[in-house]
């Protein structure tokens, strides 16, 4: 175990080192149990971000044969010089031709113990809200830093919003190792840098890898050059890391989805509220209020499918029954009536901006929570986030595109929130701008009442 | 109690609630269905979200007539089983009403026609979601597609202005005239599709199973004898044990050489895999570089 001054640790050698290419597809083909883990990754051409990815699928068995025979062809016909692996992630005509990366793309690939997915961002500044899409379903980030030179504000930018996300882990991964001799002293200083940095946000899990993306340095198989890195490689921190916690089990959160009424002759009197759970583990006989309204009653049966099941937790889709006939519709919630969340008018949030038309007080937008959808003004805009210095500009008067910002608004009806903090499902919203109806922006919830 | 999820119960939750999203927020939704592996498993996922209620949508396959006859059969004995309503449009009758006009020649294809019958049949019904089953692992256009995915009054994609899509909170809201397609299984890989369908026992239509069947060899592909094509000079039929990785057009979707004649044969034989299922079995996607994002750009599914 290798830890930094400040505690923040390089993950544990793993016991079985692997060695070859041991990453065949053997994933067992009907049994096949394996979890799901979503990364968010985010980088620019330069960082190496394509070249580990194209690494990750092209180890693990996940590039086929014609996709790169493509990816030669292409490389070729550009003069490219080498085998261009971000041509693997960039489908459009318009990325190809102007050698960009436009948008959010997503990848698969798949070991014996975990499926994963990466949605793939590019880095720059104007992206950010490309940046806070693939993080807002995120478990894990992978911020690259380029050993040479060294921590950079676009690896600051990176580490920060996956912080405002609540992304539970994170991954420094100190790329080009190569380039400056594998030197530890190196990989030390950014480690030290980087850990400073994240003191000031909100990172309980951040893991250090020294990596070589081109050469396949500690990404797959442990690398040679590092002896003095006592760690894991990165695949095999991906598929370990305790991600079960993450999910909060603690309080119930039910928001009611659509109502299943068959109204036939088998299912005269079937009444059931389906949604997917947002929180806690729902039992059959366990007693629910059913906000706004208030009024409670006790699970009867949970439905699927499949079959009445004895429990349900995030992420399942169900069907709830309950004991009594309550006046139950979409945008509803069942919680415990101990433990509710803030049936709140107003909230205070960190606003992520992504119109065309810049924020202003005073400007009327739809908002959507849960299932719930109202109406909200924003009040006021407390202050702008400068994404690379983390100081707040009162004196702000909009918030443009890709920018971020806390806000405090009102709704037309109230929502039922938790904290972002303590729910990332009951604690975030996107406004909709009503003449374009595009969405424009990502809140998460700082306070409500 | 673990409260842990395997991949496949994450990635069927998502969907689920991907397609009660749609039944509550949009007014007249349809599901698309091909008869192919894609499709089958988005009316399973349909069961899931809405039984012991009916589907709130119609079923919709859009018959280019050059289906093969399996398929048909299988899609007739799927919707009498679900008890669902089932629409067909046909590619025929747009050429017949002077729509579109039939390619000709050994190369010619209804595929690219299909796009018009579609775009009429969600006109005409006033169709304001469509379902689909297309997974972003196939394609490169198709990676960086939206789960719902907006289409302008003319039904066309424009991959650079896509509404951000941010944790669960999808927007659907559109203008008269406008829809959304919608991908309930836009997270899928091909194994998790087969995995899914063991694990469910689905039936899916027998041309997916290797079976001896009369074919010929062009451009590399191995395509049925059929009554739609034209053998150009030189191609000679020949029997083959073959199976089907999508369904498609008899004319524009080639066999692969397999012996697996079992559900476990199959997720063997892609699990192991080098070859993408598009790459290796649709001539539609070998015209240019670009070929799914330009149809998609014109309301292809």
């Amino acid at each position: 175990m290798v830890s930094s001054t400040n505690g923040h640790a390089v993950p544990e050698q793993p016991a079985d080192v692997r060695s070859g290419e041991v990453y065949v597809n053997d994933v067992s083909p009907l049994r096949g149990r394996s979890e799901l883990l979503r990364i968010a990754t985010a980088g620019s051409v330069d960082d190496g971000k394509s070249t580990l990815i194209g690494r990750l699928l092209h180890d693990s068995k996940s590039i086929f044969e014609d996709q790169l025979a493509h990816v030669a062809q292409t490389s070729e016909r550009r003069g490219d010089g080498y085998l261009n692996l971000s041509l693997l992630t960039d489908g459009l005509r318009a990325e190809r031709e102007q050698g960009i990366t436009i948008d959010v793309a997503y990848r698969y690939f798949q070991t014996p113990r975990r499926k994963f997915i990466i949605a793939d961002t590019p880095g720059h500044e104007q992206y950010t809200r490309n940046m806070v899409t693939g993080a807002s379903t995120a478990s894990l980030s992978i911020v690259l830093v380029d050993a040479r030179h060294g921590v950079s504000e676009q690896t600051r930018r990176h580490a920060y919003i996956a912080s405002l996300l609540r992304i539970p882990h994170l991954v420094v991964a100190v790329n080009k190792m190569d380039l400056v001799a594998y030197s530890e002293d190196t990989f030390y200083a950014i480690l030290d840098e980087m850990t400073d940095w994240a003191a000031r946000l909100a990172l309980p899990d951040i893991t250090f890898i020294p990596i070589s993306a081109l050469h396949g340095d500690n990404v797959v198989e442990r690398s040679w050059n590092m002896p003095w890195y006592g760690g894991a490689p990165l695949l095999y921190h991906l598929e370990h890391v305790v991600i079960a916690p993450d999910r909060n089990l603690a309080d119930v959160r039910f928001p009611v989805q659509w109502v299943i009424r068959p109204m036939n002759d088998a299912h005269h009197d079937y009444r059931g509220y389906a949604g997917q759970v947002a929180g806690g583990v729902l039992r059959p006989g366990a007693e629910v209020v059913a906000l706004p309204g208030g009024r409670s009653s006790r699970i009867k049966a949970i439905d699927t499918f499949d079959g009445e099941h004895e429990e349900a937790f995030p992420t399942m889709s169900v069907t709830v029954r309950l004991e009594h006939e309550l006046d139950i519709s979409r945008g509803d919630m069942l919680v415990e009536a101990d433990d509710a969340p803030v049936v709140a008018r107003e909230l205070e949030a960190n606003l992520c901006w992504m119109g065309e038309q810049p924020l202003s007080p005073g400007a009327r937008y739809t908002i959507k929570h849960t299932t719930r959808t109202a109406r909200a003004v924003v009040d006021q805009l407390e202050y702008r986030v400068d994404v690379n210095t983390l100081a707040h500009d009162r004196g702000a008067a909009e918030l443009g595109l890709n920018e971020i910002g806390r806000v405090r608004l009102r709704t037309s009806a109230p929502l039922m929130v938790d904290l972002y903090a303590r729910n990332r499902t009951t604690g975030s919203f996107i406004l909709i701008d009503e003449s374009s109806n595009d969405t424009v922006g990502a809140g998460m919830v700082v306070s409500a009442r | 109690m673990s409260y842990e999820l395997s991949h496949l119960e994450s990635l069927e939750a998502e969907a689920i609630f991907i397609m009660r999203e749609v039944a509550a927020e949009l007014e007249r939704p349809v599901l698309l269905f091909s008869g192919g592996k894609d499709s089958i498993v988005l009316l399973r996922l349909a069961e899931k979200a809405f039984r012991p209620g009916r589907f709130p949508f119609p079923v919709m396959h859009v018959d280019t007539g050059h289906n093969f006859a399996e398929v048909i059969a299988f899609r007739d004995r799927e919707i009498e089983r679900l008890g669902e309503r089932l629409i067909v449009a046909l590619v025929q009758d747009s050429i017949d009403a002077g729509r579109v006009r039939e390619e000709t020649g050994p190369r010619a294809s209804r595929n690219r026609l299909q796009t018009t019958t579609l775009l009429d049949a969600i006109a005409e019904h006033g169709f304001d979601a469509a379902f689909g089953g297309a997974r972003r692992d196939e394609e490169r256009a198709r990676a960086k597609e939206r789960v719902f995915s907006f289409r302008d009054d003319f039904g066309q994609w424009d991959p650079k202005s896509q509404r951000p899509e941010l944790w669960q909170l999808y927007n659907g809201r559109i203008r008269k005239g406008e829809h959304v397609r919608v991908f309930p299984i836009s997270n899928w890989t091909e194994l998790d599709v087969w995995q899914y369908i063991a694990t469910e026992r689905l039936e899916v239509p027998s041309i997916y199973y290797a079976h001896t069947r009369q074919v010929f060899e062009r451009d590399g592909m191995l395509y049925a004898l059929n009554p739609h094509v034209e053998l150009i000079d030189g191609e000679v039929p020949f029997d083959a044990s073959v199976r089907y990785r999508t369904v498609g057009d008899m004319t524009c979707t080639g066999a692969v050489r397999s012996t697996a004649t079992t559900l476990a044969d199959v997720v063997t034989e892609i699990a192991a895999t080098r070859i993408t299922e598009r790459g290796e079995t649709r001539a539609d996607d070998r015209v240019t570089e670009a070929a799914m994002e330009d149809r998609k750009r014109e309301g292809y599914f």
